[in-house]
């Protein structure tokens, strides 16, 4: 589960050896934009030891390599990828070929290393008007893909347009993200809330983005990742209506209803899909009733 | 065997950090440590360096580690980064 | 009265009959503003008078010409609460002859007051006072809000000398020392530098790890059984300690929770709980910010405290004694839970009790904040290189790994377990801490016995050796 995925500048020992306690469920150490172009061999270095010498208990690992137009992400791969990170974050995707690239590049080296085909999976971050035009393909791209990833501030950079709190200028490529990832059966995470002094924005920047669709969001800063657990977390009240629908649902079925109705409202196959969704996360979260 | 022909540093002072440097030099390693946790770490800092030189076969370097209390897998990355950086190009 | 009012510092000693081997004292609330410990003793030295015992409430860097006075043996004795890093690694270095004598906030007017450590001279620094040396440190340019440890100097010294840089018309309106102790009153053109007195605003930390440790620090408070309608806090000025004083004010505001005080050195984070109507009142023995020092001149409700009503276990009774929860610091702590504020890692001094023993043994729920490590340094040791408060006063200690409840309060372990609190004992944390830094090697001490540590009740804690 990815409610909320944490970067940490791969080359700042200091911030990664407290990574795994910062509550979030992912960190995203970062080779790319967080690191100086001077210092791209030391980060790779640093994250690949961090990941195979200290770890980050129960945090699943994500590694944001460099962009494939750049000379390193090769080098970053081959670094990184014996070490086992749970996802790999391609920056820049613009294209299903972009995902071929990096693709077949980790299948050659989790050849090498001996673990099976696709134990790595890939979390494309797009962030070009092109690869927002290309979701669909993109997210239906790979066995690989677990999820794709919307950038938010090169977007808009690439749709020349300013970035706002509101973020009306990234409603469409949002819409079209959570379009594009649920038709092809993956998840979808949304752009970090940039503002780290708004303690309130963050809550309603994630509100929205989950009202979307969205399975979670990133964040630049701690301080946001309690918000989005929380906003991306069923609520108590959510948790024990997807109980009484099961609940419904398992003595209609005694009885052989073939429709049944819960508050004077009938409960089709997708309320049950949702109510099941609803109580697997609540389990995983250790939240809830005891059955 | 890889040879050190440059003077090289990798890493940083800031705290929880090391700042490594090496040099060419003749006739085996040298390690120098200086660290803030010298008396608790101080042994296990140099045999990390040393572990460090002996799995990328550097046989000959000198190599100073100022460091700031950093973790043992980040001396031995700042060590490997700053080998890689003063190596002879492969 | 107004033959009070005397010319010089000089004057002023000389006229107090200051001789060899007497005792002198100074109260802190300058700070590392303060020019009057510094002042008092370059005309001391300037008179030649020797082999003084230098009793101040604090010490701090500021004070770094004691090192020569005390290599010239002005100074050969020292009595204090707290000693910051600079003259603290000069003493372990072996500086002094004589070991300092550390006490608490507690212990010092205790043993002024039993006349264990009799005063000859005390120096008060005061924002404003008037030429009878009534005396207050809300008013003036370098005003610092309360004068709470300058009471028991005030009170049993037997000559007591006023030093300020506001002089105003007799009587001061709204005095904190009055007159009646009084024996000399100087004027001067600076008793210190604002900036370095109260700091414009004390702010909480960005660091996420402190973030993290307040929010649990907050937790634990919260199933602790003790907040309710009545409670009493009391929390450092350290970064992650202000944390946890913003989350709970958001939590007794949400469970509408009225507590009774909050107590100690006194910051703008806990105004803004009064002001709030968290407390009925603030109980301060010193201000750490502007935001305190202008609220303990406005506000009735915020009450300057002595520092034998804080803390004293010679008094009939004290403030730290009706004290629910503590929150406190440690730059070490052992399996035991003896806690060290007095040394660094290396063995060095950097630090001194304050209130730590005398709050931590009063309140219902000691709880001690640190990270698990800071930088390769696992906080929790085998046993602690000093023990500054003893480990039957500590309650709880959090982490930003874990939190662990000391065995002898196996109410509250159950009350934090049940809550959900990653409750662990001391000795897996400590585990937990080393398998991330590795197992760090033992400080060898130094031959030297360089301070002791004395507790609030007069009995020797510990031995400080030099490095």
């Amino acid at each position: 589960m990815l409610r909320s995925m944490l970067f940490l500048p791969g080359n700042t020992p200091g911030i990664i050896i407290n990574g795994e306690i910062l509550g979030a469920d992912a960190v995203i150490l970062d080779l790319e934009d967080a690191v100086a172009p001077t210092e791209k061999d030391s980060a790779r270095v640093l994250s690949r030891n961090a990941i195979k010498y200290m770890g980050f208990g129960a945090c699943q690992v994500i590694v944001r390599i460099n962009g494939i137009d750049t000379p390193y992400w090769q080098k970053d791969l081959d670094a990184i990828i014996p070490v086992k990170p749970d996802f790999i974050m391609p920056p820049k995707v613009s294209c299903a070929q972009d995902v071929e690239a990096v693709d077949q590049y980790i299948t050659a080296l989790e050849e090498k290393c001996g673990f099976e085909k696709n134990t790595i999976k890939l979390i494309p971050l797009i962030e070009t008007a092109l690869g927002i035009e290309n979701a669909f393909a993109i997210a239906a791209s790979s066995k690989r893909i677990a999820g794709i990833f919307l950038g938010g501030e090169d977007l808009t950079a690439d749709l020349h347009c300013k970035r706002t709190k509101e973020g009306h200028e990234i409603q469409y490529a949002r819409c079209r993200m959570v379009c594009a990832a649920r038709a092809a059966g993956v998840e979808v995470f949304d752009t970090p809330f940039t503002d780290v002094n708004d303690d309130e924005g963050i809550y309603t920047d994630a509100q929205y983005a989950k009202s979307l669709g969205f399975s979670g969001k990133s964040a630049i800063s701690p301080r946001h990742v309690q918000a989005i657990n929380e906003v991306f977390s069923p609520s108590l009240k959510d948790i024990d209506y997807a109980y009484e629908v099961m609940e419904a649902i398992r003595i209609g079925k005694s009885q052989g209803k073939g429709a049944v109705a819960l508050r004077g409202k009938m409960i089709d196959a997708p309320i049950v899909a949702r109510a099941q969704q609803t109580i697997d996360m609540a389990k995983a979260l250790g939240l809830g009733r005891e059955e | 065997m890889k040879k050190i022909i440059r003077s090289a540093t990798a890493g940083t002072l800031e705290s929880s950090d090391a700042l490594v440097t090496v040099a060419p030099h003749e006739n085996g390693v040298v390690i120098e440590v200086d660290s803030v946790v010298q008396k608790q770490f101080g042994e296990e800092i140099f045999r990390a360096v040393e572990e460090t030189l002996r799995a990328l076969e550097v046989k000959d370097a000198r190599v100073s580690v100022v460091d700031r209390g950093a973790l043992d897998c980040v001396i031995r990355a700042r060590v490997e980064t700053a080998v890689l950086r003063g190596e002879e190009d492969a | 009265m107004a033959g009070k009012l005397v010319k010089s510092i000089r004057e002023a000693i000389q006229l107090a009959g200051l001789k060899d081997g007497m005792s002198i004292s100074f109260h802190h609330h300058l700070r590392n503003g303060d020019y009057t410990l510094n002042l008092v003793m370059h005309e001391i030295a300037a008179l030649g008078v020797k082999e003084l015992t230098l009793n101040a409430s604090s010490l701090f860097d500021t004070h770094a010409e004691l090192e020569e006075h005390i290599e010239n043996r002005v100074v050969t004795k020292i009595n204090t609460n707290y000693m910051s890093s600079g003259l603290g690694r000069r003493i372990s270095e072996g500086l002094m002859e004589a070991p300092v004598s550390f006490r608490t906030h507690g212990g010092r007017p205790r043993d002024i007051q039993l006349g264990i450590t009799p005063i000859d001279v005390a120096f008060i620094a005061a924002p404003t006072a008037d030429c009878a040396g009534n005396c207050s440190g809300k008013f003036g340019p370098s005003a610092c809000g309360s004068l709470g440890y300058a009471f028991p100097d005030a009170m049993y010294a037997k000559k007591v000398i006023v030093i300020t840089d506001n002089l105003v018309d007799y009587p001061l309106k709204g005095w904190s020392i009055p007159e009646i102790y009084v024996d000399y009153v100087v004027r001067v053109d600076a008793i210190g530098n604002p900036q370095g007195i109260v700091s414009g605003t004390t702010k909480i930390t960005r660091d996420p790890v402190g973030l993290i440790m307040a929010q649990t620090a907050v937790k634990v408070i919260k199933h602790s059984g003790l907040l309710k309608d009545g409670f009493s806090f009391q929390t450092g000025a350290g970064g992650a300690s202000l944390a946890a004083a913003s989350y709970l004010k958001n939590v007794m505001l949400q469970e509408n929770i009225r507590g009774s005080f909050a107590s100690g050195g006194i910051t703008g984070y806990l105004v803004d709980m009064l002001e709030a109507g968290c407390f009925e009142s603030l109980m301060d023995v010193q201000c750490f910010d502007l935001k305190a020092v202008e609220s303990i001149r406005k506000n009735p409700a915020h009450q300057e405290i002595s520092a034998m009503q804080y803390a004293s276990p010679a008094a009939k009774s004290a403030v730290v004694d009706n004290l629910d929860v503590v929150i406190l610091g440690a730059t070490e702590i052992d399996t035991d839970f003896n806690v060290n504020v007095h040394t660094d890692s290396s063995g060095y001094i950097m630090g001194g009790s304050g209130g730590h023993s005398d709050t931590a043994a009063g309140a219902k729920l000691s709880m001690i904040i640190a990270p698990l490590f800071r930088a390769r340094l696992p906080i929790v040791t085998d046993h602690v290189s000093c023990i500054s408060t003893p480990g039957r006063d500590i309650d709880v200690l959090v982490t930003q790994r874990g939190v662990a409840v000391n065995p002898k309060n196996q109410e509250l372990m159950l009350r934090l377990k049940d809550a959900g609190l990653n409750v662990m004992d001391i000795q897996q944390l400590k585990a937990v801490a080393e398998r991330i830094t590795g197992k760090p090697g033992h400080l060898t001490r130094g031959e030297r016995k360089v301070a002791e540590v004395i507790y609030r009740d007069g009995t020797v804690i510990d031995s400080i050796y030099s490095v």
